[in-house]
């Protein structure tokens, strides 16, 4: 379906360099000191995070943030019945700086209310397509300035958790329309929202064909395969991809159970526990989000997705093909169009030739 | 609904709140989240990267410049000692991959060869600037490419330069003065004074005065080690009051006590390399790699490179707009710029090809000529011909004539003799015969 989707490896910086010696050390130097360097900066600095929820109304976004980051993010909103549905999509963010060990992490988390609550939801993902531009447009701008900051504001959403209703039978028409076209500007990890009401057959059934819809339709949500490095990434990766989309359920509330004091949903038949893996996946959900991969998003976001927003920006205005193209600012600037196709630069890279199908979509 | 939705302005099809700026609030938590691993999950990318670092050596020939890089890294780089001779300043760079545990670095080590060696070294420092300009421009190539490899690119752009000092025990010479003046903008100079063991210790301090005394009065901004961070501040702070660092190099071991240590033997005693009585090396590896490797990467981008950037880019003729007008002020440069060329382009082309109308003409015109030549030629020959035809035929002309004169005198010859013979006059006819004949 891409065709121009180039082979992926995250070659390290030594593939692309001229020839270099590899040389016996004779003792300990301290080169390793650097990591340590590298750490303290960066808990100095401070990270950032910015997390899109998308589904639609009911399915229990705003709880799953809250459990997620265990704080009270948001208030779950309920519309009341004399309200009328608002007519447009209306985006709302809320940044938080959380702390934990010494570690800053500055979260911004961006609802989407009345995502596919209308009788036509025709285009209803172009609002968050253009959000989603819109924060690549303003990190671009910050970026070609002359005199820029030292630091540019990083307001571009890395991930963006998409709400599966728990239908049991299919991803629905809506669904596939817009995973498609997001799956291509974003990192977008499906989840199937309150998963209590399937039980432990239906989940893995419904789970079997959501992931058959998705390879159907050519939809690649994160972890990527394209951008697996190296076997160890493979192997983990593959794993989480058996397990997409994840099952889960949220919670804020605690209760007891055998003496414990957990989060969880109370019904009349039990206690759905949330961190229990028996009970929902929720914790592979945290896990990946925040534990193992948040860097792996911010990353892919910012290399790839960013890097295609970026080329797509740049060839607007010339008459080039979507060859690459670029001016030489040494004499007499040029754009000389090299040939199109794999780059002329040596190793492969993960920025892929998304750009092309992008430009098609946007409105 | 439709039509409802999409007939305003894109602006009210995503009314977004503004996220509020700087001031958000800090929310509890409420249990252990995870994210304190951020660090670490930052660190193994980083390593999975693997790290790179340049260092720039300017120094006369002779100053142990390629010893002290040895020593620094434990390891025998490759190269053998430069002569005297050289006509100008060069640069002469390697790079090595280094291993340490887990981390891999991709060192490159830049060195002066000639520096301080001609005569007039008016221009001595000039290859130097541009080698670190030249590297720049690189990455800011690299950087303005609609496709670019950014997280793989080789980062050649100069770290930290380490600018030896000659231990003469006197004050800089000016040689040094001017380039580390011209240097100092465009990266992270560090002055240690080479092959310390020549001085002794009060002198050393005598000179250390001299020397960063010089060099604030002429305004030289060598690189301070920083002290905002708490866990370098004080280590920091300490080590920016012994700058510049004596250090010597060695490559050599001598067992001293039961070790074997670096050192250098004197008939008069042994200077030890990692003793910090000895000399200032110790503090001076702390410095470069242990503590600071990082913030002189952050520097060199940050600073020296921005600038660099900046400079380049407003010469160029680039300027940020203001917020009014088009956003893209670089890519209407591109266009004014790409359409000059074009424009060039073509004059150039249209230039080309009158010259190759003029050509062909010209061909044309020769061409003309010669065939006319050939007609004339070949119309001369033919007359001549024609002439020559004419002699002939009326030679033969003449000779048929003459042949015909003749049998008629033969003919008239024969009826006289037989009308002779009749009259028997054969002696007449042998007359005749004989006048004949």
């Amino acid at each position: 379906m891409d065709p121009l989707r180039q082979s992926p490896s995250r070659s390290s910086s030594r593939a692309s360099s001229p020839r270099t010696l590899p040389s016996e050390m004779l003792g300990y130097v301290g080169i390793e000191a650097v990591l340590d360097q590298l750490k303290i900066k960066a808990m100095k600095m401070g990270f950032e995070f910015n997390i899109m929820v998308v589904g639609q109304s009911g399915l229990g976004k705003s709880t799953m943030v809250n459990t997620l980051f265990k704080s009270k993010m948001w208030k779950s909103t309920m519309p009341g019945l004399g309200v009328p549905t608002p007519q447009t999509l209306q985006l709302q963010s809320v940044t938080h700086v959380i702390e934990e060990s010494g570690v800053k992490l500055k979260l911004t988390v961006t609802d989407t209310p009345g995502f596919g609550d209308q009788i036509n939801n025709d285009k209803c993902w172009d609002p968050i397509l253009g959000y989603i531009n819109e924060q690549y447009e303003h990190y671009l701008q910050e970026e070609i300035l002359i005199t820029r900051q030292r630091h540019i504001p990083d307001t571009r959403v890395h991930c963006c958790v998409y709400f599966v209703p728990p239908t049991g039978h299919w991803l629905r028409p809506l669904d596939i329309e817009f995973l498609r076209r997001l799956c291509r500007t974003v990192n977008v990890v499906p989840v199937i929202a309150r998963a209590d009401s399937l039980t432990i057959e239906e989940r893995e059934a419904f789970r079997h064909r959501i992931q058959e819809n998705l390879k159907t339709h050519g939809i690649e949500v994160y972890p990527q395969q394209c951008f697996d490095e190296d076997i160890n990434d493979k192997i983990l990766n593959s794993k989480i991809r058996e397990r997409i989309p994840f099952a889960v359920v949220g919670a804020d509330q605690e209760h007891i159970v055998n003496g414990r004091c957990v989060l969880g949903r109370k019904t009349k038949w039990g206690i759905i526990e949330v961190e229990n893996m028996a009970h929902c996946e929720f914790p592979l959900l945290r896990d990946l989000l925040i534990r193992s991969h948040l860097q792996d998003l911010k990353d892919i976001t910012h290399n790839v997705h960013y890097e295609n927003y970026r080329i797509f920006r740049l060839n607007e205005s010339h008459v080039l093909p979507r060859g690459p193209g670029w001016v030489n600012l040494a004499r007499a600037p040029a754009s000389v169009p090299a040939p199109a196709g794999p780059q002329a630069n040596p190793g492969p890279s993960k920025v892929g030739g998304w750009a092309k199908d992008n430009s098609d979509e946007e409105c | 609904m439709e039509a409802e939705a999409n007939s305003g302005s894109p602006e009210d099809s995503w009314a977004f709140i503004q996220r509020p700026g700087e001031g958000c609030r800090t929310v509890p938590l409420a249990g252990h989240v995870g994210f304190d691993s951020l660090p670490d999950q930052l660190v193994n990318q980083s390593v999975s990267q693997g790290f790179c670092f340049n260092i720039l050596c300017v120094g006369e020939t002779g100053l142990g410049k390629s010893t002290l890089m040895d020593t620094l890294f434990n390891t025998k780089f490759e190269g053998e000692p430069a002569t005297h001779t050289q006509p100008g300043v060069q640069l002469q760079s390697n790079t090595y991959d280094l291993q340490e545990s887990n981390v891999g670095l991709k060192l490159t080590i830049v060195s002066t060869v000639g520096f301080g060696d001609q005569i007039n070294k008016e221009d001595s420092y000039r290859p130097i600037v541009e080698f670190i300009d030249a590297q720049f421009e690189a990455y800011l190539q690299e950087e303005l490419k609609i496709r670019r490899l950014l997280h793989n690119y080789h980062d050649s752009r100069i770290h930290a330069c380490l600018y030896f000092i000659a231990p003469t025990g006197h004050s800089l010479k000016s040689l040094d003065l001017v380039t580390m003046k011209k240097l100092d903008s465009k990266v992270n100079v560090i002055p240690i004074i080479a092959k310390s063991d020549a001085i002794s210790k009060s002198e050393l301090t005598k000179f250390k005065i001299k020397i960063t005394s010089e060099l604030v009065s002429n305004g030289v901004q060598i690189y301070q080690f920083p002290t905002d961070d708490e866990a370098v501040a004080e280590i920091n702070g300490t080590m920016n009051a012994h700058l510049p660092f004596a250090v010597i190099g060695s490559t050599e071991e001598l067992k001293i006590g039961n070790k074997m240590v670096k050192a250098r033997q004197y008939p008069w005693g042994t200077v030890q390399v990692e003793n910090e009585a000895h000399c200032d090396f110790v503090k001076l590896r702390e410095m470069l790699i242990r503590v600071n490797m990082e913030d002189l990467r952050e520097q060199t981008h940050s600073r020296h490179y921005e600038l660099y950037r900046r400079c380049k880019l407003e010469e160029m003729g680039f300027k940020d707009t203001d917020p009014d007008s088009k956003p893209f002020s670089l890519q209407e440069t591109y266009e004014a710029k790409r359409n000059e060329f074009l424009g060039e382009l073509q004059k150039k082309e249209e230039e080309m090809r009158q010259m190759f109308v003029q050509r062909v003409k010209e061909k044309e015109a020769e061409l003309k000529e010669a065939e006319k030549e050939l007609h004339e030629k070949f119309d001369r020959l033919k007359k001549l011909h024609q002439d020559e035809k004419k002699k002939l035929e009326d030679k033969k002309k003449s000779l048929d004539d003459e042949v015909n004169a003749f049998k008629q005198r033969k003919t008239a010859a024969e009826l006289l003799q037989s009308q002779g013979s009749q009259a028997g006059g054969s002696q007449t006819l042998k007359r005749d015969k004989e006048k004949k004949n």
